[in-house]
């Protein structure tokens, strides 16, 4: 492209006059302001606010305790114990998410085997004190599956629990007798 | 009633209607500009956010009026009072009604400029009472604009004057029955409007308070009710010098069916409307570029405009 260095004396005046013009029509169209409280900005499905724990359908706690959201988390933020119940299925013992640290990157969300760990589109999140940005497990449980709705990871997972054995799980074989592999 | 007593009803309505008008026309800027950049601006306190000004004023108010300790004191609380005063005190010149301005003053033109002029002190000092570098650089800033831009102003003014015959502002309203002065002095017109935006220290030619380099220039260090008065007085210098281009240069308070007053106002709100749109619109000179424009377009163009002007004068008093 060539680059005009060279304007006639008048372009000043006609320049500013065109900028003016531009200006005054401006001031008749609709403001793109949302009034926050009584209006609100359409949010994204998949927006990436307040962070939950969902549930499997059966109603049973997703979470595994894997620890990998906490280890994955850039801002550290995320802290939890796993414990195992007597049918031999993890669970948290407990659960904190720091959300004046959080960051709401999402990292969490996919690095989780067992889509327990989510993000929601809620932003409302604040506080007159620090400390109750701390939540804890009763505050991230959620009664429901969240994103998605069938998926239990038990059913699909191969390890061994009360109500369920080894080779039960869906598109899983039953299990190979070793010793009819014997030559 | 006596002489005196209309005086000072005069003095009082005059000094009542300025001192709302002037906090109204923070909300109206804050408004008007807020549409210009498709913003809605403050609409939350009373009905469309008409008292926010109020809720500004009492801040402010309840702020802790402080005094640096590094500041020269005297001069730093003069310095807004100067201010205040030589802009109030413009206004008695200015003829709102048919019958004229408060005070019936022959050179009421030159009054106006010498407030004007003594108005750069209040900035000069505030700047150097202020003994901070950002405030010492704001004054220095508006002393060199205010000074290269009342030459400019004061020879379109000078041109009116040749044309009117006269001073008395007043008088100039009434020489202006005819045919407003814009229309036989666009060039005057045009230099007193853009030098008058520099005198108001508004945008564009807002670099004394340039906030993105100088913090706030001269009034960097003040608070509370000093602040307050300068701010009054930047809002009472918009009125005043759209008071003095309505009477100079659109025949004041002439016009059909409404009285006086209120052309007057509609005249100055017009004026008001062209500052603010303006500020919406242009960015601030580079300051080569204000000194550039002020010396070599602004002052010639006057200058031009005034030889011109006298010449016809001379040749139409010499012809009849």
């Amino acid at each position: 492209m060539k680059v005009r260095t060279h304007y006639p004396p008048w372009a000043a005046v006609t320049g500013l006059l065109r900028a003016m013009w531009i200006i005054f029509k401006y001031q008749f169209r609709r403001p793109v302001t949302i009034q926050y409280p009584e209006q609100r900005a359409p949010v994204a499905p998949r927006n990436r606010g307040r962070i939950v724990l969902t549930r499997d359908p059966d109603g049973e706690e997703r979470c595994v305790g894997c620890y990998l959201c906490a280890v994955v988390c850039p801002v550290d933020c995320i802290a939890l114990q796993a414990t195992e119940d007597e049918h031999g299925r993890r669970y948290p013992e407990w659960f904190q998410i720091n959300f004046s640290r959080c960051i709401y990157c999402g990292f969490c969300e996919e690095a989780c085997p067992t889509y327990a760990i989510q993000l929601t589109p809620d932003y409302e999140m604040g506080e007159h004190q620090r400390s109750h940005l701390i939540y804890h497990k009763d505050d991230l449980l959620i009664d429901g599956p969240g994103k998605r709705h069938q998926y239990n990871f038990y059913r699909h997972a191969g390890v061994e629990i009360g109500g369920k054995d080894k080779g039960e799980a869906i598109a899983e074989e039953p299990a190979v007798d070793i010793r009819d592999l014997l030559p | 009633m006596s002489a005196h007593a209309e005086l000072l009803t005069r003095m009082a309505v005059t000094l009542v209607v300025l001192l709302v008008a002037a906090p109204m026309l923070v909300w109206v800027e804050r408004r008007l500009l807020a549409r210009f950049q498709l913003r809605l601006g403050p609409n939350r306190v009373g009905p469309f956010g008409i008292l926010q000004t109020v809720a500004d004023a009492l801040k402010l108010l309840t702020k802790e009026d402080w005094v640096p300790p590094f500041a020269d004191p005297v001069p730093y609380v003069v310095a807004p009072m100067i201010l205040g005063i030589t802009v109030l005190g413009a206004f008695a010149v200015v003829p709102f009604t048919a019958s004229g301005a408060i005070v019936d003053l022959d050179v009421g033109l030159l009054f106006f400029l010498a407030m004007s002029s003594v108005g750069v002190y209040s900035v000069m000092l505030a700047g150097v009472a202020s003994n901070s570098k950002y405030a010492m650089l704001g004054a220095v800033r508006a002393a060199a604009q205010m000074i290269s831009y009342e030459l400019a102003m004061g020879l379109s003014l000078a041109s009116i004057v040749l044309i009117a015959g006269s001073f008395n502002l007043h008088d100039i309203v009434v020489a202006q029955q005819g045919l407003p002065y814009v229309v036989i002095q666009p060039f005057a017109f045009v230099v007193f409007v853009i030098a008058g935006l520099a005198e108001l220290k508004r945008a564009p030619f807002d670099l004394p308070e340039a906030e993105n380099e100088i913090v706030a220039g001269f009034h960097t260090e003040y608070s509370s009710m000093k602040f307050a008065l300068f701010f009054l007085g930047e809002y009472l210098g918009m009125i005043l010098i759209g008071a003095i281009a309505t009477t100079v240069f659109l025949g004041g308070g002439n016009g059909p069916f409404l009285p006086a007053p209120v052309w007057f106002a509609i005249k100055v709100g017009l004026f008001i409307y062209l500052f603010i749109w303006a500020r919406a619109t242009l960015p601030r000179f580079r300051y080569d570029h204000l000194m550039a424009f002020g010396w070599k377009v602004l002052l010639p163009v006057a200058l031009l405009n005034l030889m011109v002007t006298g010449a016809l004068v001379v040749a139409r008093t010499a012809g009849s």
